[in-house]
């Protein structure tokens, strides 16, 4: 728009440029007077929170990456370090429950960065009235979980609260973990032509809590797919070198984890959505209720983005792992446009895939 | 209507997306489209917008044809001054307030629902009328408000919902009504002069409760076809066809390419269930595109002890949309979305100033969130 004169009418170009140039800025402030629960959907909000102000007022070169762990130590043996919290409603649902879920989700975010988890803390936030019987399967869960992923919970803490004033139970977990591998991952080693891999099917996680809430009168056998991928990981990492950058699509989905590689690398990634994996119940379910299953979480399910030279090798050595038996290649890296997620549809056209913006969707993790 | 254009024989919800059959039916759109002539057709409804841009129907049309957004999005249509009323039932501490999430985000004039429930009140999003009935019967020393909102599609389901709540006594029970009906919408748009349009993609669902009879004097005293049609991208395409088969004809008629869901006479059942419960207003006001007379429901006086704004002392004032927001224009198909002033930079889907980028089904929002880059890419793509 002319700055002196009226407003000259733009043209369908620079609309889509201004749209372009502002989403590449970073947030500077808040536009919203309160916390509402779109910033913590997993969306563009809970981006802005986090840029323009954990972000602000906390930055240090640690932090700023904004990974899924922080990498700590340059010396030989770095380390990887992460957090995460659960408020997941109902505390048990088909296929886990929060315990499990908590280990779960720490050891995975290690993993994303390769590691090979070490040690977790977990806090405990009770609300008063909770049965112990319910706390005694949630931590015996989590013993379990652990022992899988092979790592142990070192340290840890408890408060009560009011009845009222938490819902049942939340818990915090982190982790540290050692890198044992040389590789740079995360998107600043993307590189136009790589290609996009997915471990298995997507939404089953968020579709199966939504379901198990019991408030959509919708019949669905489907459980979340929670589990530790540290392992898969290893696996994956032993057969090739061509790994670019590993993520877990868990809040958000699939959808959100593309659109924040994608920015960061300033590459386009197309997806063909014929390729995707998605269950019919979940696809159903997501259908009758509106739902994109590409923004539905997933908590066992990880997203690599390697050479196109170590696509062969990446999904042979995913598939030989029961966690990764579907795995399947779903979209690649194109120079253009960059910063943008495209999606090729099965009907033969093309859309854009953004961040959610902040719909109020139910507590899942 | 040939079989081989019925769309009868597909069951699935796959086979209405198939890239094979879409292909065969995008030449044959090509092969009915006259050299030289520029076709305008709204689809009324918001359902088709979304799946016309979540499954890109318009990189298989050819430049000629120019598909424009028609005002059947229910959430975009409720103006700013009944969210208002809406808010301040919300905000009463013996109410829960529930609503579909989509108007959660609906900004209005001191932010949004979602805000309202940020600030304390009890607002909780649910999926059907009668999962607030639920909540009503499961919290009987508090007050359940249901936002009900949409055209004749949800229309029945708020009706019914109200013969039970009257049914089983169910009090701590009210209604926000807020229904609309598409005809005078439609009217309207017609009567408009800013706008030419050559044909209407009908409405699917609205026309599987009211059937086909309303949509005549389009045809009948406009001269313009309409093809009421299924909202899968199959569907849009095959009512495209549909459309412009009678326009080379030189017909103007009703036609249902929806004929495995719509039927000619409609559901009687809900519309009696309507008309038990509800009756015409005077005028309501629809955003963007003012008044309009016996345009909206209201719920009968034999069923005030559920009517919210019986019970409730509501604002009731009528309050002016943001001077920037052009949603009317949107609505009413005189303006592509990005042709609003405050399109992707004032307005965005995460702080939307207007409904068209709130709801899924609003024209603004599926543009930004599926749309923005094919027109580009089909410009790019386009020989010099």
């Amino acid at each position: 728009m002319e700055a002196n004169g009226s407003p000259k009418a733009r043209s369908e170009e620079e609309v889509l440029d201004a749209i372009e140039e502002r989403r590449r800025r970073p947030r500077r402030k808040i536009l919203d007077q309160q916390i509402t629960l779109s910033h913590g959907a997993g969306g563009k909000s809970s981006h802005d929170l986090v840029e323009a102000l954990f972000l602000r007022e906390l930055r240090n070169p640690l932090l700023e990456p904004l990974s899924d762990s922080a990498v700590i130590g340059n010396g030989e043996e770095p380390l990887a370090f992460t957090t995460d919290s659960f408020v997941v409603r109902p505390l048990f649902f088909p296929g886990g429950d929060i315990g499990e879920l908590a280990v779960n989700g720490t050891v995975n975010d290690l993993a994303m960065a390769g590691a090979r988890p070490m040690a977790l803390s977990a806090g405990f936030i009770v609300e008063e009235g909770l049965p112990v019987a319910d706390l005694e399967r949630i931590v015996a869960s989590m013993a379990r979980a652990a022992e899988a992923a092979g790592v142990q919970v070192a340290t840890g803490d408890t408060k009560v609260v009011e009845r009222g004033k938490a819902d049942g139970l939340y818990i915090n977990t982190s982790g540290v973990g050692a890198i044992e591998h040389d590789l740079e991952l995360g998107p600043g080693s993307i590189r136009a032509g790589d290609r996009v891999i997915v471990s298995g099917t997507i939404g089953d996680h968020g579709m199966a809590i939504m379901i198990a809430r019991g408030e959509l009168a919708l019949e669905v056998e489907l459980e979340s797919d929670t589990a530790p991928l540290n392992q898969l990981v290893s696996s994956l990492l032993a057969a090739t070198e061509g790994v670019r950058c590993l993520r877990d699509p868990t809040r958000g989905g699939l959808a959100t984890v593309l659109a924040e590689m994608a920015l960061s690398a300033q590459l386009g990634i197309t997806i063909d959505e014929a390729a995707l994996p998605i269950r019919p119940e979940v696809n159903g379910a997501c259908e009758i209720l509106g739902i994109d299953p590409l923004y539905v979480a997933n908590e066992g399910k990880l997203v690599a983005i390697v050479a196109p030279e170590a696509e062969e090798e990446a999904l042979a050595a995913l598939r030989s792992h029961p966690l990764g038996a579907d795995a399947v290649t779903v979209a690649d890296v194109r120079p253009d446009p960059p910063g943008l997620v495209l999606l090729e549809t099965a009907f033969g056209g093309s859309r854009v895939v953004d961040m959610l913006a902040g719909d109020p969707l139910p507590r899942i993790c | 209507m040939s079989s081989a254009t019925q769309g009868n024989g597909m069951k699935y919800v796959d086979e209405y997306r198939s890239g094979d059959l879409a292909k065969s039916l995008a030449e044959k759109i090509v092969e009915l489209v006259e050299p030289g002539r520029h076709y305008k057709f709204m689809e009324v409804c918001g359902g088709h917008t979304h799946s016309i841009y979540k499954h890109g129907v318009e990189d298989l049309l050819p430049d000629q044809i120019e598909l424009v957004h028609g005002p059947g999005c229910p959430v975009c249509v409720i103006p700013m001054g009944r969210q208002d009323d809406a808010i301040s039932i919300a905000e009463r501490p013996e109410v829960i307030f529930t609503t579909f999430g989509d108007m959660m985000r609906v900004p209005a004039s001191n932010g949004s629902l979602l805000d309202a429930k940020a600030r304390g009140a009890d607002v909780r999003m649910v999926y059907s009328p009668l999962d607030a009935l639920k909540i009503a019967r499961e919290n009987p020393d508090r007050e359940v408000a249901f936002f009900a909102i949409g055209f004749e599609t949800t229309t029945p389901s708020t009706a019914l919902t109200l013969k039970r709540a009257q049914a089983e006594g169910i009090k701590n029970f009210s209604l926000f009504c807020n229904h609309v009906t598409i005809i005078p919408a439609i009217k309207a748009i017609l009567d408009s002069p800013d706008l030419r349009l050559d044909g209407f993609i009908g409405p699917g669902h609205v026309s599987t409760v009211i059937g086909l009879r309303p949509y005549r004097f389009i045809a009948g005293d406009y001269g313009k076809p309409v093809v009421v049609s299924g909202f899968e991208p199959l569907d849009v395409l095959q009512g495209i066809y549909m459309i412009l088969r009678q326009l080379r004809d030189s017909r103007a008629e009703i036609e249902n390419q929806y004929s495995r869901v719509v039927r000619e006479e409609g559901n009687p059942l809900a519309l009696q269930a309507i008309a038990e419960t509800m009756e015409l207003r005077t005028t309501f006001e629809w955003r963007g595109l003012g008044f309009i007379s016996q345009s909206a429901l209201k719920l009968r006086p034999k069923f005030a002890d559920w009517d919210a704004e019986v019970r409730y002392e509501i604002p009731g004032v009528r309050v002016a949309d943001p001077k920037a927001c052009q949603c009317g224009e949107v609505l009413k198909g005189v303006i592509k979305p990005w042709e609003c002033k405050v399109f992707g930079t004032a307005c965005t889907p995460d702080h939307p100033i207007g409904t068209c980028m709130v709801s899924s089904e609003g024209a603004c929002a599926a543009y930004f969130n599926y749309g923005r880059h094919a027109g580009r890419r089909r410009r790019e793509e386009a020989p010099a």
